[in-house]
């Protein structure tokens, strides 16, 4: 299991290469990857992310570890990045490895539904118009009922 | 204790962290204490359903004993992934 939280960009290839060849049992590797999206109406000029220097990480490492035991994963890796980032640059991955598609895919969206509204992070949106945090959204919070 | 602010909870009370002496037996005491303090706590506290807490790094409710914690964090809503 790996969870990184930090500020510096990630390989994408080479993490997500390095993350498949461990696992000769497993079938199959699904990642996610989250990128900042510009606005279409009022174009973004950075976006910043806060985090909670320690209870990040030990969030990160239980939702992880849930993951790994509820879905029979060989593995899951975690990276979140911090601070301030621009449209098109990657904010986080997530990578699982199961035996079969369908545990590997459900656990992604198990962590990704988990990091949305549990992991102590927030975003601020930078524009012409100014700095706003961003609102949490009700669909997230509905989103973890199906777990 | 440690009390920590993050995001628009950090800007409206205007520091990210403090120590507190304090005798509040819960979350709730505490943040009333707080609340007396000056307007900027006052204003920051003055929707508890817009906030969340964590208590020693753990997510909590505000209902939770105060008794040997030694951080205690107050933020909105998360916005990860």
């Amino acid at each position: 299991m790996q969870v990184s939280v930090q500020e510096d960009p990630f390989d994408l290839g080479a993490v997500s290469a390095a993350f498949a060849s461990g696992h000769k049992d497993m079938g199959a590797i699904v990642t996610f990857t989250g990128i900042v999206r510009d606005l279409p109406d009022d174009p973004l000029q950075a976006m910043e992310i806060e985090h909670y220097p320690g209870m990040t990480e030990a969030a990160l490492r239980q939702m992880a570890e849930t993951a790994i035991e509820r879905f029979s994963l060989g593995d899951a890796l975690v990276i979140h990045r911090y601070g301030r980032l621009t449209p098109g640059e990657m904010i986080m991955m997530v990578a699982t490895a199961a035996r079969h598609r369908k545990d590997a895919f459900e656990a992604a969206e198990f962590l990704m539904d988990y990091l949305k509204s549990r992991a102590p992070f927030w975003k601020r949106e930078i524009t012409d118009k100014g700095a706003e945090w961003v609102a949490s959204k009700d669909e997230d919070e509905d989103a973890l009922a199906r777990w | 204790m440690d009390v920590l602010y993050f995001a628009w909870v950090r800007e409206r009370i205007g520091l990210p962290r403090e120590k507190v002496q304090t005798d509040a037996a819960t979350v709730a005491d505490l943040v009333a204490e707080l609340r007396l303090r000056e307007d900027r706590y006052d204003i920051a506290f003055s929707d508890l359903s817009s906030l969340r807490v964590a208590v020693d790094q753990e997510l909590a409710d505000f209902d939770t004993p105060l008794a040997g914690v030694r951080e205690v964090a107050f933020f909105p809503p998360m916005t990860g992934g």
